[in-house]
């Protein structure tokens, strides 16, 4: 029996409107709710009641609701088993009402129906269905204005999930060919059927080594065991390309230069008291699912970031959300528990105007979203995910290059706090203890995200798995978080905690049991979404919004009621061992049986061999621009430099209640490289965090992007009033074709870097992620086969902690007659900048980033901001002096009079004086009272004075002192706003 | 003696923390609770002075913000909220809170607040003028604070209006004042009927309002504190560390005096 309840808004619905703006047609939505379960209809008129507003809203019960004229209808739903959020809360809040319990089979659904009113044809409303609907977690239907009469509305099909697979387990035969061995490691288990079962993502030496393990046992593999193997051996798991060796290098790239610099840093810091290098500050790096630094005597600040680029690739809205919520359960998954306090993001795209379609499958099947549907899409994705776990996002960044077209990059990471000590016991060290109970806590386990750690290891092609989409839900989270990080963790109520991330229970619970020594899991414990799953599918779901814990077997009852109190299931699934065995049974069946050394220490080592060739790159001869002015101009408007304040203002940056410097500075609301927040309200200290990203350096050289990633994230840090002695880095690589030498080289020289200039800025990595696989092969709109990888991409991320967040300067110029100064030196490193890309010309002259002189210039800017003498700071980067100078003047809607004249390094073109993106270089201007504790402080630092802030006009001279450049700062305001207007 | 704030916290709303902050600062005992312990009475609402529904999601904002929240209230603590307000107590809903007592039904009067105009969530400061003598409001004309929320824009019919008005039950309104003179923004975020921002029942002792006074306790959280410390130091004048947010809370302790 299903009940449909449709509802229609008496005033005017913006949704709609907005709506109407995107079709360019008159719209009208209608929300419906389809209750599969029996009422009266009394029953049906309360819960009608309390699921709509009176005030603003006309409902139905069983009878289509629909405006008087429209020519079509389109109904948007899920597809059965895809999580719907909203319907949970319905249901929820009718069993509140009624005091009743759903059954199994009877839930609600939620779906919406869009009626459009405009002469189209059927093809017309598909063409617009499709843009309204993916069909990878969505279904739609459309009925004409006649057949809904005819039909007396939309009809009520739901997408009840009938899950008709065998739950036997399958024993997999490993003695068969190479060939069929590869098979099984690329595409999957093979079902009876002949269909396979997805990517294990295990090539042959792989499967060779898993074969000769069960061969000694005297068996075959089951299907759980290899799936599960495959989870924790995989890419995004285990990150072999970072750990085996490599060319010479033994220990491989992350032990050799990140984990080495990190550790050669601290011993430079001093423990306690203040050595010229600091203190060093480091807690807990590279060891938990976050890292952690000092924030003061009593707590600690976590900081991880990480990416969710294949999913959003498929669905960009899932994909990004649980991305972004996915990342806050590595800081509570950090020790026993820390609490979300800052997210970070950053997008890579293709140019949103690029429409042409690109295919995963062969005959035009298997269409990829646009670019701009995937921006719109993962935006949207960040704000749910960020506004409804009250975190706040101050912190993103947009890259755009058509390489980005086949899969796009989604950085997203999450800051934390925690008390040091819990309980008396160090917060930052947990173990799981033998006996202790395996519980699961937070959603149940469904279909989605089924082998999500081994797709993102592959390659993106028509094999790509649907069922890699996981749908997030926010509040369920929520309400996990708060119950461990604010009550339960306080009482002592568990030993251990981990993340259900990639490759759900197997990989955390095969973690945990490594603190124990082993563990048995029951598989039919786990609470499932509905019936008819495999074991296997339970084991390796990445079903979001889970957290693993192990709680002793005398705190069960208490840490069961707190969670029931608050609205939170928790099951325990298994218990902790010291078999030295990951046993999992289903109804009294052993089903797995490995032995936790060869889980997690079997896989072989695959030595890596690199052939990198330097690119050559003809110098272009660049004629000098007829107008500098429009270039300028242009510039502002680049897709890599314009504002988005249509972004950060949706991203909610002042949650929490400790925003200090804003995603959007000044009069001119500009978008600000560095924000800074207060994570304790009851202390005045504050965190400075920041990122750079160059993957335009790295077409030329990986080696300097890399190096200039470090400089700009460290130096927009600092710019914003960070002390460099007390920052800290973490790295997360894009990389692509990563079985390729020359790209395995690329990475090579990009990690060296990471290794010469953390040591040399003192700035050590706490934390870092890779994703080596961003590649796409498919066929474009002419069908033809095509492969487009991202460009490698490194994004460096940075975090300092200030005493006193006051102590701290926005971009902004103040006052009229201020002096400006250019901290560091300019010269002609052209290479990858946005001036050059631009105009398509070439050089191989990237900029290089001189980390010895910049440290000094970064310690003297600390300096001056400590001693209020910096009334605003800007850090240069794409673009260059141009543009900087110009947000700097939007920012403060205020002009400047400059003149490069006495610019400090060897640039000797003023095209070029403006547009060089040379590294190092902060743009401040100062209160005249402040010109000589200024300069004295600068000393012999390179550093000059450029002019002085006037009313209205930025106004530039070049290095011979004649006028290269006029512009009011509304006309600069209106470019630099005009890309982003309308979105 | 210090009156008690309860702040309730729950299935989404999230600024419970610092709004308890807030009332602590201002020289109250704010304490947590979360509604399912005021169900199982684990804590009483009798207990307190002031009840604070914070901002938040509730319920992800699932079958229209703020009103899964309110029907929990409704089927389990309707009575209580009841004998409460009609004692001297008081009561504020911020943001999602305000959501919540909207659809609760505890104003006299029947309104919504639905989808901004823009369909976005959207994120800034606004400007206020205080319209009546609440309890919460005694000695503040204008106010600026950050706003949050999607659904933000409060619509009633004629008759509910003028019924507002006549009452003098509209506390605020969104005015250009300094940060929308300073960042160059429209006054009204949302479309909000009259420009209305919050509101109070006749008594002015229960309020609601969508921006949040607990995001805006400290100089530093203000828009334009960078330009305003310089332009203080600079007339040699001493730097505030409060911000804007912190008098209502200190009303609210004043009232109890």
């Amino acid at each position: 029996m299903v009940n449909r309840i449709e509802i229609i808004s008496k005033i005017p619905d913006t949704r709609a409107v907005v709506r109407e703006k995107k079709l360019g047609k008159p719209v009208t939505i209608v929300d419906v709710y389809s209750i599969d379960k029996k009422f009266t209809a009394q029953q049906l008129r309360n819960i009608t009641s309390m699921l709509t507003n009176s005030v603003v809203q006309e409902v139905s019960i069983n009878t289509g609701l629909a405006p008087i004229k429209f020519s079509w209808a389109i109904e948007i739903g899920f597809l059965p088993g895809v999580t719907d959020n909203v319907a949970n809360t319905a249901s929820e809040s009718i069993e509140d009402l009624l005091k009743i319990t759903f059954k199994n089979e009877e839930q609600v659904y939620t779906s919406q129906i869009t009626f459009i009113n405009a002469d189209l044809t059927h093809e017309d409303v598909i063409k617009i269905a499709n843009s309204l609907y993916n069909p990878i977690i969505q279904r739609a239907s459309i009925k004409s204005y006649q057949q809904y009469k005819k039909d007396k509305g939309m009809g009520n099909a739901i997408p009840k999930v009938k899950l008709d697979q065998s739950r036997k387990i399958d024993k997999v035969d490993l003695h068969v060919s190479e060939e069929e061995l590869i098979d099984i490691g690329k595409k999957g288990i093979k079902n009876n059927d002949g269909t396979r079962r997805g990517p294990l993502a295990l090539d042959l030496a792989y499967m060779k080594t898993i074969k000769s393990y069960f061969h000694k046992l005297g068996r075959n593999p089951t299907d759980i065991e290899l799936e599960s193997i495959a989870q924790t051996w995989s890419e995004h798991c285990k990150h072999t390309i970072f750990h085996d060796p490599i060319d010479d290098i033994k220990k491989g790239l992350f032990k050799t230069y990140i984990q080495n610099a990190t550790e050669k840093i601290r011993k430079t810091k001093s423990t306690k008291g203040r050595s010229s290098s600091g203190v060093d500050f480091c807690v807990s790096v590279f060891e938990d699912n976050s890292g952690a630094i000092e924030f003061d005597d009593d707590y600690l600040i976590t900081d991880k970031a990480e990416t969710h680029n294949s999913p959003s690739a498929l669905d960009p809205y899932c994909g990004a959300i649980t991305g972004i919520v996915g990342v806050n359960r590595d800081t509570l998954g950090f020790g026993l528990g820390a609490k979300p306090i800052i997210n970070r993001y950053g997008f890579c795209f293709a140019d949103t105007k690029d429409t042409t379609s690109l295919y995963k499958g062969k005959n035009f099947s298997q269409k990829m979203l646009e670019p701009k549907r995937i921006m719109m899409g993962v935006i949207d994705g960040v704000n749910s995910g960020g506004n409804c776990s009250g975190i706040p996002s101050p912190q993103g960044f947009f890259v755009f290059d058509k390489r980005y077209k086949g899969k796009p990059l989604v950085f997203v990471g999450t800051v934390g706090l925690i008390p040091k000590k819990i309980h008396g016991k160090k917060s930052y060290v947990k173990k799981a203890k033998p006996g202790d109970y395996i519980v699961m806590v937070g959603g149940r386990v469904g279909q989605d995200g089924i082998h999500g750690a081994t797709f993102s290891s592959e390659a993106m092609d028509s094999g790509s798995p649907a069922t890699a989409v996981q749908i997030g839900d926010p509040i369920t989270q929520k309400k996990l978080s708060d119950a461990i990080v604010k009550e339960a963790r306080e009482l002592g109520l568990y030993n251990s905690i981990t993340d259900n991330g990639a490759g759900g229970l197997s990989c955390s619970v095969a973690e945990m049991a490594k603190e124990s020594g082993g563990c048995l899991v029951n598989l039919e414990k786990v609470p499932l979404k509905y019936p008819g799953l495999a074991p296997w599918q339970i084991w390796i779901s990445e079903s979001q919004e889970r957290m693993t814990l192990a709680v002793p077997k005398n705190k069960w009852k208490t840490f069961y009621k707190l969670m029931k109190q608050r609205g939170v299931e928790a099951t325990v699934i298994g218990v902790f061992t010291k078999s030295e065995k990951c046993i999992v049974t289903y109804h009294d069946k052993t089903i797995m049986n490995v032995s936790m050394k060869f889980l997690h220490y079997g896989l072989p080592q695959r030595p890596m061999k690199t052939n990198y060739v330097q690119p050559k790159y003809k110098e272009s001869i660049i004629h000098k621009p007829k107008n500098i002015k429009k270039l300028l101009l242009h510039l502002l408007k680049h897709l890599n430099i314009t504002g988005f304040e249509f972004v950060s203002m949706q991203y909610d940056h002042e949650v929490q209640a400790g925003s200090v410097q804003k995603p959007l500075q000044g009069r001119g609301r500009v978008n600000a490289d560095a924000t800074v927040t207060r994570p304790l309200l009851t202390s005045p200290k504050g965190v400075i965090i920041s990122q750079g990203i160059n993957p335009f350096y790295g077409d030329i050289d990986t080696y300097h992007m890399a190096a200039c990633s470090i400089d700009t994230a460290v130096r927009n840090a600092v710019a914003a009033g960070a002390n460099i002695d007390y920052l800290a880095l973490m790295d997360n690589f894009c990389w692509c074709q990563s079985n390729d030498p020359h790209r395995l080289g690329q990475l090579k020289r990009a990690v060296k870097a990471c290794y010469d200039y953390s040591i040399v800025y003192g700035t050590p990595f706490i934390s870092g992620k890779d994703s080596m696989f961003n590649d796409f092969k498919g066929f474009d709109e002419k069908g033809k086969p095509v492969s487009i990888s991202i460009p490698p991409t490194l994004l460096i991320s940075s975090l300092a902690i200030i005493d006193d967040c006051s102590k701290t300067v926005s971009m902004d110029l103040k006052f009229a007659g201020d002096l400006i100064y250019i901290l560091g030196e300019t010269h002609e490193e052209m290479g990858a900048s946005e001036y050059f890309n631009l105009y398509n010309y070439t050089s191989k002259r990237v900029p290089k980033v001189e980390a010895q002189k910049n440290k000094k210039l970064y310690k003297a800017l600390y300096q001056c901001i400590q001693r209020d003498l910096i009334a605003s700071s800007i850090s240069v980067s794409r673009g260059g002096l141009g543009v900087a100078l110009a947000k700097t003047a939007i920012a403060g809607m205020l002009g400047m009079d400059v003149s490069l004249k006495n610019l400090p390094g060897t640039v000797k073109r003023d095209d070029f004086a403006l547009f060089s993106e040379s590294q190092g270089r902060i743009i401040v201007s100062i209160n005249p009272q402040n010109k000589k504790q200024f300069e004295k402080i600068m000393g012999n630092i390179p550093c000059a004075f450029l002019g002085i802030v006037v009313d209205t006009t930025l106004s530039i001279r070049g290095l011979t002192n004649t006028m290269i450049f006029q512009a009011k700062v509304t006309d600069l305001l209106k470019s630099y706003k005009s890309t982003f207007k309308n979105y | 003696m210090k009156p008690k704030a309860l702040i309730m916290s729950g299935y989404g709303l999230n600024c419970e923390e610092e709004t308890k902050y807030a009332f602590d600062k201002a020289g109250a005992v704010g304490d947590i609770v979360h509604i399912n312990d005021l169900i199982d009475r684990e804590k009483n609402l009798s207990d307190y002075q002031i009840l604070a529904l914070p901002g938040g999601f509730s319920y992800g904002d699932d079958t229209g913000s703020g009103n899964a929240f309110a029907n929990k209230i409704k089927n389990h603590l309707w009575e209580k909220i009841q004998s409460f307000v009609q004692k001297d107590h008081l009561v504020i809903g911020i943001c999602n809170g305000f959501q919540i007592l909207a659809n609760l039904g505890i104003f006299p009067v029947q309104f919504a607040l639905t989808h901004n105009d823009s369909a976005r969530y959207t994120v800034r400061w606004v400007d206020l003028k205080v319209e009546n003598n609440s309890p919460w409001l005694q000695g503040i004309h204008t106010l600026s604070l950050p706003i949050a929320h999607g659904e933000g824009k409060l619509f009633a019919d004629n008759n509910t209006l003028s019924r507002l008005n006549k009452k003098n039950m509209v506390a605020l309104r969104y005015v250009e004042g300094e940060i929308c003179r300073y960042q160059t923004l429209t006054p009204n975020p949302n479309g909000s009927i009259e420009d209305i921002a919050g509101i109070t029942d006749k008594s002015g002792k229960i309020f609601g309002l969508m921006p949040h006074p607990e995001r805006a306790l400290f100089f530093t959280n203000l828009p334009h504190w960078p330009y305003l410390k310089e332009k203080y130091r600079r007339e040699k004048k001493a730097v505030p560390e409060i911000g804007p947010g912190l008098s209502l809370f200190k009303n609210a302790v004043h009232y109890f005096s």
